[in-house]
């Protein structure tokens, strides 16, 4: 324990403790929407794609998460318009610029002269290295989204269950997509330094399908997402430390141990009968006041 | 003369450059239940997506009665098939957001807000399923619950999508009831494919099939429809409530 509590007598190692927690705290939120909205392809093309501006950051000098930012909240955009046009297969463009975004990753970090350090730490993340920079970033997306979703929650949830139905109130609401989409692209990025650009979307997924075993709440669902992210994600960083091995894979084992332990243990509890099974008895009772009205 | 709620002039829309409906004109009055009936690609939902302003129509236009609060003009059943069931959400949050014009941006519902809500869960019937999540709902209760987020708003205009299919049989004959009831305070705007079921209960007919031909009557005959370009069967003719003929075999 003693020598717990000097770990943190290391800076960077009470800055990879808050990146975890944030890293907990972002992705519980912007995952809830991105499971709910089955949005699951689309932030893992976003975070792929992402590295296209990583190169492109490399190729020029620049931070290549500055790079990454940039590239990703077009793509995002670009996304979001594209599927308000109807003759548009939606997967198909997510696979090219996926690949595309890989692509030109690739081909400027080619170009880049010399060694192009810490690559690896882009591809699968590495919490220990995480600067104050970085923790500004990741704190500063953090905070807006979770002052977005405090304000704007019902409008959120409601568009996210039923848009055409919120479309016919004839108001402005387009700009909450819009803006939705570019907090999602900011949440990869700034995600990336701790988990890695190929296992960002398991922190925006796992701990939200967890807290869907436990709660059908939109908002009680981005609270257990953080609170299970907060455990794997620390959980995650010891095993990193002690074992020496990358962080964003001990994160992200240990987020699937946990579901595969939540999902058995909710089996074991309830005989592996949950599920969406309509009730008829209540259908039944309500048909005898259905026309109650009068 | 009454003003009309919602006024069609010569609307032609469509997708991808191919026009679904064409010519279009329609008047609805505060009184109005209309059943708009056609074959399928026939443009019945396009004409409910102008209507709602959910598509912009390529020419024509579409005037609203004095609307001094969005969302308090009509009201939208869709089909409740194109929903995701699985959607974290419960059924007060849902007929809650029919209110979201009067709870505004920024600031929480209100008590009174909570109360509509109920009250129209007691119309549809289902008011004690309020704290349910929609994924435990079957196919007939979660259609009672968007009816009731149709009416929460009291509107003025109740638009429905073919409100009975994949429900019931019962919930078909309990539906009609409820709206024939609800019709003496707003107008209704039907689609349905089954004209033979719901001509007691309309008091005209839209046929779509890429025009519109307005009906002023509930009683049509096979000649009229091949008259108005509409190739729909008519199954039964001014049927009495209960002798509903089965559905979907």
């Amino acid at each position: 324990m003693d020598n717990l509590v000097s770990l943190f007598s290391y800076e960077f190692f009470t800055r990879a403790v808050l990146a975890a927690l944030l890293a907990a705290v972002s992705c519980g939120i912007i995952g809830t929407y991105i499971v709910s909205r089955r949005l699951v392809f689309i932030s893992g093309g976003i975070s792929h794609a992402s590295f296209g501006g990583i190169g492109l950051g490399y190729f020029l000098g620049v931070n290549p998460l500055a790079g990454a930012a940039v590239y990703a909240v077009l793509n995002a955009l670009g996304l979001e318009y594209l599927t308000r046009r109807m003759n548009i297969r939606e997967d198909s463009v997510i696979g090219i610029l996926w690949s595309f975004g890989m692509a030109v990753g690739i081909i400027f970090i080619y170009f880049t002269p010399g060694y192009a350090p810490n690559l690896m730490s882009y591809l699968f993340g590495s919490i220990l290295t995480v600067s104050a920079g970085d923790l500004w970033f990741l704190l500063t997306v953090t905070g807006v989204s979770g002052l977005f979703f405090l304000v704007l929650y019902r409008w959120i949830v409601y568009m996210a269950f039923d848009l055409p139905y919120i479309q016919t109130f004839r108001l402005p609401v387009g700009w909450i997509s819009y803006m939705l989409m570019v907090l999602m692209a900011l949440t990869i990025v700034v995600n990336i330094r701790v988990v890695g650009i190929i296992l960002v979307i398991s922190l925006l997924t796992i701990p939200q399908t967890i807290a869907n075993i436990f709660t059908r709440n939109f908002g009680r669902m981005i609270l257990y997402s953080i609170l299970t992210g907060m455990v794997a994600s620390l959980g995650g960083l010891m095993i990193s430390f002690y074992f020496d091995i990358p962080s964003g894979a001990s994160i992200i084992f240990l987020l699937s141990l946990l579901f595969i332990l939540a999902r058995g243990l909710t089996a074991l509890l309830s005989g592996g009968a949950r599920g969406n099974i309509p009730d008829e008895r209540t259908e039944e009772e309500a048909g005898k006041i259905f026309i109650a009205s009068e | 003369m009454m003003k009309p709620l919602v006024r069609l002039e010569n609307i032609t829309a469509g997708y991808n450059g191919e026009a679904v409906l064409e010519g279009v004109r329609l008047e609805i009055f505060p009184d109005d239940f209309i059943g708009v009936i056609g074959p399928n690609g026939g443009g019945k939902t396009t004409l409910l997506k102008v209507m709602l302003g959910l598509i912009k129509p390529w020419s024509g236009s579409v005037e609203y009665a004095g609307d001094p609060m969005p969302g308090t003009l009509m009201g939208y059943l869709p089909q409740h098939t194109d929903l995701d069931r699985s959607f974290p959400i419960s059924v007060e949050e849902v007929v809650l957001s029919g209110l979201l014009p009067r709870k505004g941006f920024f600031t929480p519902y209100r008590k009174e807000h909570r109360l509509a809500a109920q009250s129209a869960l007691e119309k549809t019937g289902i008011n004690h399923l309020l704290h349910r999540a929609i994924g435990e709902l079957s196919g007939g209760q979660l259609q009672r619950v968007l009816l009731a987020r149709a009416l929460v708003g009291s509107p003025r205009l109740l638009i429905l999508d073919e409100p009975v299919t994949y429900v019931d049989n019962r919930f078909e004959g309990e539906l009609y009831e409820l709206l024939k009831e609800l019709n003496r305070n707003m107008a209704i705007l039907m689609v349905s494919h089954d004209v033979g079921t719901i001509t007691s209960y309309i008091k005209t007919i839209a046929c779509v099939n890429r025009t519109l031909h307005y009906h002023p009557s509930n009683k049509i005959s096979e000649q009229q429809l091949a008259a108005y370009n509409c190739p729909i069967q008519i199954i039964t003719h001014g049927t009495v409530p209960h002798t509903v003929l089965k559905k979907h075999s």
